[in-house]
């Protein structure tokens, strides 16, 4: 039966659009008009092209983020500390953009690569307690989350910055921002690293779908016993995923580091750009493709928000809430699947 | 600065940062001893603590010298009710039990910050003016040496917490209650088998997990933060995770890990006026908790067994 195909496109669909309505009640029942509301929101996203320009600018670690979940998700591995892997390859990221000097076609790799070994190395710690000593890897992950957010924070304050709040800009050398697409959209904060993602996109396809390693991955994701029947190392499997999970995310921080912002500053908190990747790969079904657009719908939906306010005086945070229902929606999708049968049934 | 003088420095701030902490995790140990992970905590606090602070600051003219009280009453009540939304989806939906806890820790923030930019125009609400006050207890802080380190200058609520921890442990362990809620998390088709229900028990548990968890962020907003924003709880929730964690499941154990999570936060504030610790960089102290809780499930700290079935929905029928 090619149902289950059919669902996996479904349930996405449906839970975003149970998201959107269930915003569209909120607004209603708080006296705003829905409709103005998601003008707003469309308008804050598309209407010219600066806020065009902020929302690829999001999309683009999104794409990062999410395919360091989607990733580890192949491997059957839940890698809630993509959160802690950005932290640490901003960090890095800004390390190298603002220590070294060099030209930049070594300058700018070098900086990007380091945040990938940072996200790597980061991704590795739990990777390895998982295979080795069988301890649950959500857990490592967060506590490495708040591990990241302390440590790089105290970094930034005491070793790459005179006790300041912000590290120095990175050097010209090392920075993703891209003055042609600035004065293409009005100044945004648009750059070049959104080809960066694109293409770890497709080399996240290429490594499952193509690879004998991502054959591995995802074998050892849906039943390991059976893949160490057939002669895999399920623990080096495991530790490979999270590897090359937390290099995504690594990557995901140099995107803020050399392109949007071009420093690193003190953080009271995270900036949810790993959580927003979990709902992004959940969305996008963990498939690269999917990925890809699940991270331009909450892209959207985050730089859109931010025109609710004057526009349409909707509280930003309306996003959030629709963002956290179709994260719910799509988590229970045994609930929306079993609702499509009972209906396809009564059809007949 | 003499021992006591330190202790007395050192012991009531620990106290009073751990009792939000020691709440949530005992939530925690419900929910995860029945079988259903709870990375949510931090969004039950978020709810507990917005509800504490907006009742506080609607009805506490009204109710005077009992506003505290009522108010954490009703963020228990109100983050309970919250907290069915992940029951439902971990227990009923099946979902994916981490993935429902992500989303009610997003939900809980956006409709908290979302109703406070509603209600107050702005990002973050007022301070409270009926927050909870330290007392000196009568009669045992005129003890000599012990009456001033451990009774003067706290709040009822950190006794609370050390009270509501050992009637937990009570409950788990001792009535057929704790058992019943034990064994769904252990085996549950062998609990089912005996006729427990599974969905039942489970359900509670969750529901037990929300009351706590929203009575610890209510604690923490009415004795530590004081007002209600998006940054008023970040972190203690997965901190309470870490204490139950590092607390082996139990709550005896969660609450003497929530207490020395505490201390360590309270460290981090008061550590200027303490020899030694006044040379650690602060750093040290924000990640310890955390590092010692990779390092408590790394098993270089004794070895941390979660509950056998936790985190698996239970589907009548299927071995």
């Amino acid at each position: 039966m090619n149902s289950n195909r059919l669902f996996n496109i479904l349930v996405p669909l449906i839970s975003v659009l149970i998201g959107l309505f269930a915003g569209a009640l909120i607004m209603l029942g708080f006296g705003y008009n829905p409709i103005t509301g998601y003008v707003a929101l469309w308008n804050g996203a598309f209407g010219d092209l600066y806020y065009f320009g902020e929302t690829i600018r999001q999309v683009t670690p999104y794409i990062l983020t999410g395919l360091a979940v989607a990733f580890a998700f192949r491997t059957g591995l839940f890698n809630i500390g993509a959160e802690g892997q950005v932290i640490v390859g901003w960090l890095a990221a800004v390390w190298v953009g603002t220590t070294i000097e060099a030209p930049m076609y070594i300058h700018l790799p070098l900086a990007i690569i380091a945040a990938a070994a940072a996200g790597a190395l980061w991704g590795f710690i739990p990777g390895l307690l998982k295979a080795t000593r069988g301890v649950h890897e959500v857990i490592i992950t967060i506590m490495l989350n708040y591990t990241a957010l302390y440590s790089a924070n105290a970094i930034v304050r005491n070793v790459l910055s005179d006790n300041e709040d912000k590290t120095p800009d990175v050097a010209a050398t090392a920075s993703l921002a891209s003055e042609w697409f600035q004065n293409m959209t009005f100044f945004s904060r648009m750059h070049y690293g959104i080809f960066i993602a694109l293409f770890a996109a497709v080399i996240m396809w290429f490594l499952i779908e193509r690879t004998t390693i991502g054959y591995e991955l995802k074998s050892v994701g849906f039943n390991q016993h059976a893949s160490k029947y057939a002669g895999m190392s399920v623990k080096r499997n495991i530790i490979l995923s999270m590897v090359i999970a937390g290099a995504f995310a690594g990557m995901a921080g140099s995107m803020e580091g050399l392109g949007t912002f071009g420093y690193m500053s003190v953080q009271s908190g995270f900036n949810n750009l790993g959580f927003d990747g979990i709902a992004v790969a959940l969305l996008g079904a963990n498939t690269a493709l999917g990925v890809v657009l699940a991270a331009l719908l909450f892209g959207t939906l985050k730089v859109g928000a931010l025109n609710m306010p004057t526009e349409a005086g909707v509280p930003t945070e309306l996003v959030d809430i629709i963002i956290a229902l179709i994260i719910f929606f799509v988590a229970s999708s045994y609930i929306i699947r079993w609702v499509i049968l009972r209906f396809k049934k009564e059809e007949k | 600065m003499g021992l006591v003088d330190l202790l007395q420095s050192i012991i009531p701030p620990a106290l009073f940062f751990s009792a939000p902490l020691i709440f949530t995790a005992l939530g925690g140990v419900f929910s995860e001893r029945s079988g259903v992970v709870n990375i949510g905590l931090e969004g039950l606090m978020v709810m507990g603590a917005f509800v504490g602070i907006i009742f506080n600051l609607t009805f506490g003219d009204a109710l005077g010298v009992w506003a505290p009280w009522v108010s954490i009453f009703v963020a228990m009540v109100v983050s309970a009710l919250f907290s069915v939304i992940h029951a439902v989806a971990a227990v009923s939906f099946r979902a994916d039990q981490v993935v429902s806890g992500v989303a009610i820790n997003f939900l809980a923030l956006g409709l908290g910050v979302f109703l406070t930019k509603q209600w107050y125009g702005r990002g973050q609400t007022d301070m409270v003016s009926h927050q909870f006050f330290t007392r000196d207890i009568p009669f045992l802080s005129d003890i000599p040496v012990i009456g001033d380190i451990f009774f003067q200058g706290i709040y009822w609520t950190s006794y609370l917490a050390i009270a509501l921890s050992f009637v937990a442990w009570y409950v788990l362990y001792k009535t057929p209650f704790g058992l019943r809620l034990r064994s769904v998390g252990e085996h549950p088709m062998a609990a089912d088998t005996n006729g427990i229900s599974v969905y039942k028990m489970r359900y509670i548990a969750v529901i037990l997990s929300g009351a706590l968890g929203g009575l610890g962020g209510s604690v923490f907003a009415l004795t530590i933060a004081l007002n209600f924003s998006h940054a008023t709880i970040v972190g203690q929730g997965f901190m309470s995770l870490a204490a139950v964690i590092f607390g082996k499941w139990h709550p005896l154990g969660a609450m003497g890990a929530a207490l020395f999570f505490g201390f360590a936060q309270s460290l981090s504030v008061i550590s200027g006026g303490v020899p030694v610790l006044e040379d650690v960089p602060q750093v040290f102290l924000l990640i310890a908790p955390y590092i010692l809780t990779i390092l408590a499930l790394a098993g270089f700290i004794g070895r941390a067994e979660a509950p056998r079935a936790n985190g698996e929905p239970y589907i009548k029928g299927t071995r």
